[in-house]
């Protein structure tokens, strides 16, 4: 994790393309002389006027226009009283923060009562719709190209589908060209000619598109007298199979998605119980302060944050050596000062770390405030991936997923090719022949619990992007960490990656028929009659290392 | 007269049983015969707050029975102690009657909240009186029973098992905070009026409630004594110590923890059942795996496999925190954090082994 790791070099990237687009955006361009005239026109009062003015600004193709004619729709557009100025006002609940609507330059806030509105007719507002995804349309971006073709086949008239269909022609985005075909052919839907209709029906089959969905389902829906909506049978037989079909491939794509909520879960739960294996599986304590382990780290994540405002992306990508860092010291400190006075004594370590990590809770509570903080998100990590119209995962639990895998080949590294990693194996096989062998023990010990403890730090990192951040985090994960580690059988890492992923999956199967907490309490209770069928869990320790 | 010659034998045993008896006895008798504003009459606070102790040190000995003697660290035993609060909870909610808020005969007032029409089957019964005490020994005792049958029987010892205690009281609080489940959800049950037909908020009942808990923390008292002091209890100590061994011997080691586990589960029943009255509330919170923490540091505290450390490890604690509380409320995760540490890692035995190591150094 040094300073040039290229995550953060693509953050940073990343973050100054968006300056230099801030900048772009803001930059005076020189205004033809049509358009100002046009946006002078609009202040005029009278109605007719306006939608002159609005007409002649329909033909004027670019990104600024663009954005007037959207603050006019979105009523967002004003005239200050004082100098007649057209500018564009974002509500910030006090006032209006202003920007000119010509330049673009920021012009500060103002009271509510300093501005005029611009007042529209429905009629108006109608027109302005189409004419922004006319000018959407063909904007560069593909992305708000395929957002106007999915506006424009909600509302579609023959002047939209003629669009539609002369764009087809040229469209060279994919996704764009298949919303226009999928926008055409719902169109088609309503044809008088049920040849077309069958067309229609037969080519929405393979598209997953809501829209599609709902008309198809519309079809078969008698009114109120009783009468199909669609007269003739062998179309809504049709519409009957290309609905089977799509809904097919719905519940294919809501069992995905619940797979995905499960594995985003599972990565939170072997996150979290991962450290936890370590120091219980190698070393045989049980570390109750774990859970306030993993809370340090999303307090460091939350205390970076608090000193780089400026600059969220990267301040997470920071706190994760700093948060592996803060968390091994403190299970350095609780290793050396309280636990190894205790080997050999498991119940009595299970107390004095429960009473560390009240301890640990009541710091912060004091030092924080007992109240939940909220840690940013940064931008590449919020948002989702909008697969298609009805799967779509979201993208700090995709990372948090990434992220979990990685840290768990990364552990298996440590433990395999380092030399402490095989030092640590050596303790955790056979303690008295180890040290015999000349191996350090105490030393062993002390480094195998800060690695542990670092690691709930980093989990305490990917914890703070998806649950507030408070003195109670740890104590939320704690009882499921452990059940994760026990489940998976102790003193074994590929135990705990499958029993993480498994409990986290069957937890949301189950949580649509039985809601949330229901779906936890059989979780629970199946991991307690589990452990009663195979009392060291899904991969036990063979050997003589299972004896101790 | 075994049970009292039992008791006697040992000084500090003999001791604590004077001062229990005694406060059992005095505290109710003054305020029974003294007018309310004699010196020696106690507050309605003092008095309830004392018998909330009393319930406490009958928790901790329930708890202190299965670890300190039978060696099962049990991290859930606040569960059976919240259960048994239930089932005392169940029966007052059922006698408030038509004075609820919305004054329904029949349900209470939650479930006319939650639009229920009729009673769950789970609750029928609880008007009576002698029903709803059977269930608080037979509820935590049918769930301790389960639970350990199965534990034990797969021989699940150690931290696994305190584990899994954590996890069933943890569940149990889930549970118990959904509304469907039928108790109140997280409000819990309270607002209670009568128990037996006398008001519960008045002194004398209060002052009853509390001979009530003294009489039944020293009967419990007695009771864990002789069993300690039977085969079965010598058995017990036995598993604590060697458990292979004694299995190797050809005991049944899991029925005798069995036995002595569910025996405390409604131990800790009775505990709970007798601490809802006096502070007039149960809700889900008594699940929480800190509170069944909070036991252990009591046992911990007073110096386990003694019983009487445990009554004097409940006072303690429980006491110095309604001070400490008070005077700094932010300071008490801190000492109760700190007083595990120190007990685990410097005083194993607790006040009753620094005073008998006190005592050993005097006569030396």
């Amino acid at each position: 994790m040094t300073l040039f790791n290229p995550t953060r070099c693509q953050a940073l990237l990343a973050l100054l393309m968006l300056v230099f687009s801030l900048a772009a955006h803001s930059d005076p361009q020189p205004a033809p002389q049509p358009w100002l005239d046009a946006l002078d026109t609009l202040k005029q009062g009278s109605m007719p006027e306006r939608e002159k003015a609005i007409m002649q600004l329909a033909d004027i193709k670019d990104a600024h226009n663009l954005a007037i004619l959207q603050a006019l729709l979105d009523s967002k557009l004003f005239i200050t009283k004082t100098d007649a100025r057209l500018v564009i006002g974002t509500d910030n609940h006090q006032g209006f923060d202003l920007s000119d609507a010509v330049s673009g330059a920021s012009l500060g806030a103002v009271g509510h009562d300093a501005l005029t509105k611009i007042n529209l007719t429905n009629k108006m507002r109608g027109t302005l719709r189409k004419i922004i995804g006319e000018l959407e349309l063909s904007a560069d971006d593909p992305k708000v190209r395929l957002a106007a073709v999915k506006a424009m086949a909600k509302e579609a008239d023959e002047k939209a589908i003629s669009l539609l269909r002369e764009r087809a022609g040229q469209e060279q985005d994919e996704a764009v060209r298949e919303a226009i075909k999928v926008a055409l052919l719902l169109q088609d839907m309503d044809s008088e000619d049920k040849a077309v209709r069958i067309m229609a029906i037969e080519g929405l089959k393979a598209y997953d598109s809501q829209e599609a969905a709902n008309r198809l389902n519309a079809m078969l829906e008698k009114d109120e007298n009783g009468e199909y909506s669609e007269p003739d049978a062998d179309v809504r037989n049709l519409a009957k199979a290309s609905l089977t079909n799509i809904n097919n491939r719905l519940q294919l794509y809501g069992s995905i998605e619940t797979i995905f909520f499960g594995l985003s879960l599972g990565a939170v739960l072997v996150l979290s119980a991962i450290g936890l294996a370590i120091t219980f599986g190698v070393m045989g304590v049980i570390n109750m302060a774990h859970g306030e382990l993993m809370m340090l780290g999303a307090y460091t994540t939350y205390v970076i944050q608090q000193l780089m405002p400026n600059y969220l992306g990267v301040s997470v990508i920071i706190a994760i050596p700093a948060a592996f860092v803060i968390s091994a010291l403190a299970g350095i400190a609780i290793e050396r000062g309280i636990i190894r006075f205790l080997y050999g004594r498991p119940l009595e370590t299970l107390l004095a770390t429960f009473g560390v990590s009240l301890i640990l809770q009541q710091s912060v509570r004091s030092i924080f405030s007992p109240l939940n903080r909220s840690v940013a998100t940064p931008e590449w990590m919020s948002g989702s991936w909008q697969i298609n119209d009805f799967l779509s995962l979201t993208w700090n639990r995709f990372y948090i997923l990434v992220f979990c895998l990685l840290v768990f080949v990364l552990l298996l590294q440590i433990l395999k090719r380092t030399s402490l990693g095989l030092e640590v194996r050596a303790v955790a096989q056979n303690r008295k022949m180890a040290k015999a062998m000349g191996i350090p023990t105490a030393r062993v010990d002390a480094m195998t619990f800060g690695l542990g403890s670092g690691i709930a730090g980093v989990a305490g990192v990917a914890l703070s992007q998806i649950t507030n951040v408070g003195p109670n985090l740890g104590q939320a994960y704690i009882v499921d960490s452990f059940m994760v580690v026990v489940f998976g059988g102790v003193g074994n890492l590929l135990g705990t990656l499958v029993a993480g992923f498994s409990l986290g999956i069957a937890n949301k199967f189950l949580e649509p028929f039985a809601g949330a907490v229901l779906a936890k309490i059989l979780v629970l209770v199946f991991i307690i009659l589990f452990i009663q069928k195979r009392p060291r869990g899904l991969f036990p320790q063979k050997g003589r290392a299972a004896d101790s | 007269m075994k049970l009292l010659t039992l008791a006697t034998q040992d000084k500090t045993c003999a001791t604590v049983l004077m001062v229990l008896a005694a406060v059992t006895f005095i505290i109710p008798l003054c305020n029974l015969l003294t007018p309310a504003d004699s010196p020696l009459h106690f507050s309605a606070y003092t008095v309830s707050l004392v018998g909330k102790y009393l319930t406490f040190a009958l928790l901790g000995m329930s708890l202190d029975l299965v670890w300190g003697y039978c060696g099962i660290l049990a991290l859930g035993h606040g569960a059976f102690f919240a259960l048994g609060g239930y089932a005392m909870g169940m029966y007052l909610m059922r006698q408030i009657g038509t004075r609820g808020v919305y004054g329904d005969p029949l349900l209470p007032d939650f479930m006319v909240f939650l639009n229920w029409k009729e009673l769950p089957w789970y609750w029928f019964g609880f008007d009576n009186f002698g029903f709803a005490m059977l269930m608080v020994v037979l509820a935590p005792g049918a769930l301790a029973f389960v639970f350990g049958w199965l534990a034990f029987r797969s021989r699940v010892t150690g931290v696994y098992l305190s584990i899994i205690t954590q996890a069933l009281t943890y569940a149990l609080l889930l549970a118990f905070f959904r509304n469907e489940m039928g108790f109140g959800g997280n409000n819990g049950l309270t607002d209670f009026k009568d128990i037996l037909g006398f008001n519960i908020q008045s002194e004398n009942v209060r002052s009853v409630l509390f001979f009530l808990s003294g009489l039944a923390l020293i009967i419990a008292f007695l009771l864990c004594r002789w069993i300690t002091n039977t085969k079965l209890g010598r058995v017990v100590t036995a598993i604590r110590d060697q458990e292979s061994r004694v299995r190797f011997l050809g005991y049944r080691v899991e029925m005798f923890k069995l036995w002595i586990f569910v025996f405390a589960a409604m131990l800790a029943g009775v505990a709970g059942a007798l601490y809802v009255p006096q502070v007039g509330i149960i809700n889900p919170s008594e699940f929480t795996p800190l509170n069944s923490l909070e036991i252990v540091v009591w046992v911990a505290m007073g110096g386990r496999g003694t019983l009487y450390g445990a009554i004097i490890g409940a006072v303690v604690v429980n006491f110095s925190k309604t001070v400490l509380t008070g005077l700094m409320p932010d300071a008490w995760l801190f000492i109760l954090g700190g007083l595990f540490v120190v007990i685990t890692v410097l005083l194993p035995d607790g006040i009753v082994g620094l005073m008998r190591r006190n005592i050993r150094s005097k006569q030396a």
